[in-house]
């Protein structure tokens, strides 16, 4: 376990998830409400109407100064130089071997940088952005205490925020300075649901005033175990599930952000590389519930669930698992072996849900 | 359903509760557990001829984000499962001592029913 409550560090919004009925648990260093009133209903909501999370607990790096773009480009996987002003990107970042630290989102305000960490990894990734800094003239800030951040999802989603903003929201991957129900936000066409949405980040102590006011037009609020459902639907990934330190992004399916010849730290590691595993997303054919850890039988040899629920759209057991790259296609049967029970699932392309 | 205790129930502290009747018991968890567990998606019955020991699991319920084991109150042999349970799990939660019912149990040590704890020794326990 984490450490004890006492020492849980709780977002801007603790009461207003205590009076909404949300179940509060530890999250990495966090009290963060895991849902409400269930996550079947949150998660339905997200798909049909609109929901509001509270993902305060991301970390914020903001870096700047003349060497940005080259810094960035170094440490990051993706094209940094692609990123234009009130743009958005995703990329990894890596270590010299390959593996892992983070997944993030970057965003370009002007010549500032912020790139949106993982709870669990918010510590860890601004020291490695401190210690790659030297040689680079770039000041670098821990911005984490300066931003609380909503995610306001779903086909509604805009709807909603648009009603509270005073000016035009962000079209998909792209971000806007704007004031939400009177607050100051930096909007951005972002999410982690698959659904359409933005994510709000505003300073700490505003927080609440937005929160009820997209609650008022008519966001529901959601817990962090819908959000995990509605990724693993969608078949996002989860740093700690389907990434880490001991895989390389490559194998985890997200070449698409890591641009070789840009020369960021691990791109060595990866050129050439030919991984023996990869990841990919199952469905399950009969009962049961894949989880974590679970191991996977296929005919080219074993491989492990890294993430696995019940999906609340398909109604069946879902998953993502690295299973040896001969078995990796879609429509291969595989078994799961769920705490000593074989159960049968198949191997689909992602994403698992989609509207049509 | 709010939150209940019925008197006529014998309790184990893992949050499983048996209705005794002669030499056979029905067994479910308690209102506790399943509002612990949150919302009850999955259930994997036990066969029936199946030995069950107090103390032991002898089944499982799964929420959306996680699996518990469910602990036998008392020894036996499950004589009946309650099936629409695999089609309607949530009825765990809606009614975890009516139709939320898991199985029927044949008792095969009787003195085991001195162990258990009564509806008050129950809700001490819960009370911490």
């Amino acid at each position: 376990m984490g450490p004890a409550a006492d020492t849980l560090r709780r977002t801007a919004l603790f009461d207003r998830h205590r009076a909404a009925g949300g179940k509060l648990v530890p999250f990495a260093g966090w009290e963060m409400p895991v849902q409400y009133e269930g996550i079947r209903q949150e998660h339905v909501a997200v798909r049909t109407a609109a929901g509001v999370f509270d993902v305060s607990h991301m970390g914020e790096i903001e870096t700047g100064g003349p060497g940005a773009v080259a810094f960035l480009q170094r440490i990051l996987s993706n094209d940094l130089t692609k990123l234009a002003d009130g743009g958005a990107q995703y990329s990894v970042l890596c270590r010299q071997d390959g593996g892992v630290l983070d997944d993030l989102f970057t965003y370009r305000i002007g010549d500032r940088f912020l790139t949106v960490t993982n709870a669990s990894n918010h510590e860890r990734d601004h020291e490695w952005f401190a210690e790659q800094a030297s040689g680079f003239d770039v000041e670098i800030t821990d911005a984490r205490d300066r931003y609380a951040m909503l995610a306001v999802q779903g086909p509604d989603a805009r709807r909603i925020a648009a009603r509270l903003a005073a000016g035009e929201l962000p079209p998909r991957m792209r971000t806007a300075e704007l004031s939400v129900a009177g607050v100051e936000c930096l909007v951005c066409g972002t999410g982690y649901t698959g659904e359409d949405g933005v994510e709000l980040l505003m300073a700490p102590e505003d927080a609440p005033a937005v929160w009820d006011a997209l609650v008022a037009e008519g966001a529901r609020p959601a817990g962090l175990g819908a959000r995990d459902t509605l990724r693993l639907e969608v078949c996002f990934h989860l740093y700690g599930n389907d990434l880490s330190l001991e895989r390389n992004p490559i194998e985890a399916g997200l070449g698409w952000c890591c641009k070789l010849d840009t020369g960021f730290i691990g791109s060595d590691a990866l050129r050439g590389a030919e991984p023996r595993e990869t990841l990919v997303p199952f469905v399950f054919t009969g009962p049961g519930i894949p989880r974590q850890g679970n191991p996977v039988q296929t005919g080219a040899g074993p491989g492990t669930v890294t993430s696995g629920s019940l999906s609340p759209c398909l109604g069946t057991g879902i998953g993502m698992a690295y299973v040896p790259m001969p078995a990796a296609r879609a429509g291969t049967a595989i078994e799961v072996d769920v705490r000593g029970k074989l159960r049968h699932a198949e191997i689909r392309e992602k994403p698992l849900y989609s509207k049509t | 359903m709010a939150e209940s205790y019925p008197e006529d129930l014998k309790y184990h502290p893992d949050h499983d509760w048996a209705r005794v009747e002669g030499g056979e018991a029905v067994f479910g968890i308690t209102w506790y557990a399943q509002d612990a567990l949150g919302e009850v998606v999955f259930f994997d019955p036990p066969e029936v001829g199946a030995a069950v020991s107090a103390g032991q699991p002898y089944a499982e319920v799964e929420s959306v984000k996680a699996v518990s084991d469910v602990f036998a109150p008392l020894s036996g042999e499950i004589t009946a499962v309650n099936q629409e349970l695999v089609e309607s799990p949530e009825r765990i939660n809606e009614d975890p001592y009516g139709e939320g019912w898991l199985v029927k149990v044949k008792l095969s040590e009787q003195g085991e029913l001195d162990g258990l704890l009564d509806v008050d020794a129950y809700k001490a326990l819960l009370a911490g």
